[in-house]
């Protein structure tokens, strides 16, 4: 029980920069704001960085779905306030209260601003609910202690009802639900049938290095295999800007298994993992923001593995 | 409380270097501005020349993502006469992780630490004037890398792959040749409830001849399954090393660059 607290606490500690000069001022307020993508389909640009104070962790995708029974919001923010901000922001634009929340992961920043929310409405993969009754409790520590007051009154509420692969009309919105993994255990994408709108959650990633905390990368890769084969007008990745021009998966991919084969290579010329950490990352890669500190976290979570794995068993 | 901490660190520092106090203004002002330095520069440095150096280099990540499993490289290649080196974090209940006496190797090490909390990560190398070369960081973290479980006495499967070592090597040019070696053990710090202090103390490397090239102290903050990379000079001969832990156990492994037959790997 303490071990997977303190390993969650560990592994979403995502704080960049000078720990030193971290002056904690008062959490300010969010202000998130929707931009029309699809016909009823609004996104919530998260900021493009690791979680800090600064950005009060609001840094993922957030998307409404208008539906005749209210919006749908897919993922739900990071804490109480963002949670509370991004109802009313759904409030703002359909006129309508939220009438249902759909968690894609068990992440910090998609899923603790349930918190905000009636349990009954909040939905997610069984699976994810079960990461979150693992994990939750760790992560709400973790983001205690980078974002302090931001994180006021959140509480953790579980997801209560269940979601799986396949058709979900809410509100006469025909949605056809994703339920894959690879990004962590269990990772909700959804295609909205009216507009053609593939909604990713973290299986995407789009000019933002893809985040590894929890992933495995050969089912990530098969989970984007799998978004590939769907015919979709317009893509909302979990991070970063919408791709209309259907880049993000294959940079998604790309990004991933560069990572898997530089740290393969790493360990087999005997690199430590601070080495590994500092490897050229190739000018394909340039668009990516957070690079290098994704790949140094990608280090963290990968290399023992792969040495366990590749370096030789000796005798003496 | 800092005295307590105080009391915990100096119990807990079986490798430092104990002398006697001098005052306190002899040292120079830590750049790094920590609670700590004076405690920990009187104990390891004693009356010896202090300087910090950018020669010096300590690579870390940008982030403690495991503060666990917290990897930390030396090189001090950039200075002439190195004889060891000592990684310390100030604010860890176990300050000094390693101590290594380089011998006829090239100061260059390289492993994983655990992290208390919030702490400076220093690495300090000796010169044979005296002299004591100091360098290290800041690095947030997540509390409770020496104060949890090892994994393996979660999972309770430690016994079974106690001192399992895998080691490859590597030739550099110019006759340094890197090795690499980690070794099961689950590194218990003595500080989680209920399990005894049990970790790897002395790491030993030797040529074929016997020569030792670099001897380590090795304290409890290592991380569980700890990994070294040492950097010797012997001409390319195979390297042997022994891990002796603080229950007698000897643990052994040998290594020959470019001898090396990797797993598939698919670059």
């Amino acid at each position: 029980m303490i071990l997977s607290r303190r390993a969650v606490l560990g592994s979403s500690a995502a704080l960049l920069g000078s720990a030193i000069a971290r002056a904690q001022t008062f959490a300010g307020s969010y202000q998130p704001r929707a931009e029309l993508v699809a016909d009823g389909i609004w996104l919530v640009r998260g900021v493009d960085e690791p979680i800090n104070f600064a950005n009060g962790g609001a840094i993922a995708n957030i998307a409404i779905i208008a539906t005749d029974d209210g919006p749908v919001l897919f993922d739900s923010g990071v804490s109480l306030a963002h949670g509370q901000a991004l109802a009313a922001l759904a409030f703002k634009v359909t006129g309508r209260p939220v009438t249902r929340v759909l968690i894609s992961h068990l992440h910090p920043d998609h899923a603790l601003g349930a918190a905000a929310f009636p349990a009954q409405i909040i939905h997610a993969v069984p699976a994810t609910r079960a990461d979150l009754e693992r994990d939750a409790e760790g992560f709400s520590d973790a983001m205690y202690r980078l974002l302090s007051g931001w994180m006021k009154g959140t509480a953790l509420v579980l997801p209560q009802g269940d979601l799986g692969n396949g058709p979900l009309t809410i509100g006469g919105r025909e949605l056809q639900l994703l339920a894959l993994n690879g990004h962590s255990q269990s990772d909700l994408a959804l295609l909205d049938a009216a507009t053609g709108t593939l909604i990713t959650g973290d299986l995407v990633f789009h000019n933002r290095a893809p985040a590894t905390p929890h992933a495995d990368l050969a089912h990530w890769q098969a989970a984007l295999d799998h978004l590939e084969t769907i015919p979709h007008r317009l893509l909302l990745p979990g991070h970063g800007p919408p791709d209309p021009a259907d880049e993000a998966i294959s940079q998604t991919r790309e990004w991933l298994a560069w990572v898997d084969a530089s740290l393969r290579q790493s360990v087999a010329s005997g690199l430590d993992m601070t080495e590994a950490g500092e490897v050229p990352i190739p000018a394909r890669f340039a668009a990516l923001k957070f690079a290098r500190y994704e790949l140094q976290r990608s280090v963290s979570h990968f290399f023992p593995a792969i040495e366990t794995e590749l370096l030789p068993k000796t005798a003496p | 409380m800092t005295t307590r901490l105080a009391a915990m660190i100096a119990f807990a520092m079986p490798t430092a270097v104990l002398a006697a106090p001098v005052a306190a203004n002899a040292l120079p002002t830590d750049p790094l501005d920590s609670p700590m330095w004076e405690f920990h520069a009187q104990r390891l440095f004693g009356k010896a020349h202090v300087v910090f150096d950018h020669a010096v280099r300590v690579h870390i990540p940008v982030v403690a993502e495991n503060q666990r499993v917290f990897p930390v490289t030396v090189d001090a290649r950039a200075l002439p006469g190195v004889e060891r080196i000592v990684i310390f974090a100030d604010l860890n209940p176990i300050p000094v992780a390693i101590d290594y006496t380089t011998l006829t190797s090239a100061p260059f090490v390289a492993t994983r630490i655990k992290l208390d909390q919030r702490t400076p990560v220093r690495a300090a190398v000796l010169t044979h004037d005296g002299v004591w070369h100091l360098a290290g960081q800041w690095i947030d973290a997540a509390g409770g890398g020496c104060s949890a479980p090892p994994v393996s006495r979660v999972k309770g499967d430690w016994a079974d792959h106690l001192g399992e070592a895998r080691a490859a090597a590597w030739s550099e040019g110019s006759g340094q040749t890197r090795l690499r070696m980690t070794f099961r053990h689950p590194m218990d710090t003595g500080l989680v409830e209920n399990i005894a202090a049990y970790n790897i103390e002395r790491l030993t490397i030797r040529d074929t001849d016997g020569t030792v090239l670099g001897q380590m102290s090795v304290n409890g903050s290592v991380a569980e399954d700890p990994a070294f990379t040492v950097m010797v000079r012997n001409g390319g001969h195979p390297i042997a090393f022994v891990a002796a832990d603080s229950a007698g156990l000897k643990f052994t492994g040998a290594a020959t660059a470019g001898a090396l037959r990797m797993a598939s790997v698919d670059p």
